[in-house]
């Protein structure tokens, strides 16, 4: 190649001063620089979507679902509750609310109504945990199909695996981070809280036994005993699964926890609502 | 290049390209957010969070 030096003036000379060849490999270089440019703007659009937008979408049908149920006690329930402070802080005015009387409550999961499975998708229970807030109230439908359930209506619930009250394991899946991140604060349970699954006839107040991290092949977490695959179970149990740590899908974070009490709907809340932890 | 091309051959004067070019990016914007980014993001494993992969 010939070394001419091209004096700085020059280039801004017409294009046809230069090569032919040179404007090729100009203009090639040109385009693949404007698509690694696009690619970078679309990259950072997905981060930006997957970060906030799919929170603005989830928690618009995951409202809707619980707006869905005639017979959902009001979400934001004890918002209202004696001495407590609602989610934005402010103290809550202090309301009498009605809890279910001792004599209706059943400390066995004998008796307890169950509900047969409902088709995929359907909402059919709200989980309540007083851990993380007075106004927690999400719905809960059927699968965990991701794209059809846990990325859309929030919590799912295993297919097959015991419905609420029944004697097993009701096992539900959801989001920690994204999608309206039911369950971003799984970590903060301790042994002791108390998880509150509505149905249309039921309450049922479960108690946490116990967490575990362990690898996404673990199916034993949801299995009639959890932990024990393939023994029959006695108690009505419930595993919650979400992944671990945030952001990643290496592990999975679980909450196990067992039926403390059901009692039928209409006599007021289950009192553990109103109690903050 | 590519964005150049497109500007040189959207049809009107100068404001009726500005607000072509809106329109497009608007429809690519929304087109992603809606179809192509909830389908790349089932596809990637990021943000599971069964167990047994169910």
């Amino acid at each position: 190649m010939a070394v001419e030096s091209v004096p700085s003036s020059d280039l801004a000379a017409p294009l046809s001063a230069t090569p032919k060849s040179r404007r090729v490999l100009d203009s090639i270089l040109g385009i693949v620089g404007e698509l690694l440019i696009t690619a970078g703007l679309i990259l950072g659009l997905y981060v930006v979507w997957q970060l906030f937008y799919t929170d603005v979408l989830s928690a618009r049908t995951q409202t809707q679902a619980l707006d869905n149920l005639a017979w959902a006690e009001p979400v934001r329930v004890p918002a209202i509750t004696a001495g407590g402070t609602t989610a934005v802080g402010a103290p809550a005015p202090t309301v009498e609310v009605a809890t279910i009387p001792e004599d209706l409550k059943v400390y066995s999961a004998e008796g307890a109504p169950v509900i047969a499975e409902p088709a995929e998708a359907t909402t059919f229970a709200t989980l309540h945990v007083p851990r993380w807030g007075y106004d927690y109230v999400k719905p809960v439908s059927e699968g965990t199909d991701r794209e059809r359930v846990l990325d859309k209506l929030g919590i799912g619930h295993y297919k097959g695996t015991a419905m609420p009250g029944a004697v097993g394991n009701f096992a539900v899946a959801g989001h920690r981070t994204t999608y309206g991140k039911p369950f971003s604060d799984i970590n903060t349970l301790q042994v002791g809280d108390s998880l509150v699954v509505q149905t249309e006839s039921a309450w049922y107040v479960y108690t946490v036994t116990d967490h575990a991290i362990v690898n996404p092949d673990y199916m034993a977490a949801v299995a009639p005993v959890p932990g024990k695959p393939g023994e029959a179970p006695t108690v009505a149990s419930i595993t919650l699964t979400s992944c671990h740590p945030k952001f990643s899908a290496a592990q999975r974070y679980i909450v196990w926890g067992t039926l403390k009490y059901w009692a039928p709907t209409g006599h007021g809340y289950p009192s553990e609502l109103l109690e903050k932890p | 290049m590519i964005y150049p091309w497109i500007w040189r051959h959207l049809p009107g004067p100068r404001w009726a390209r500005a607000i072509q070019v809106a329109l497009i990016l608007a429809i690519v914007v929304l087109s992603l957010f809606e179809w192509v980014f909830p389908w790349v993001s089932a596809i990637l494993p990021y943000q599971d969070q069964t167990v047994g992969g169910q």
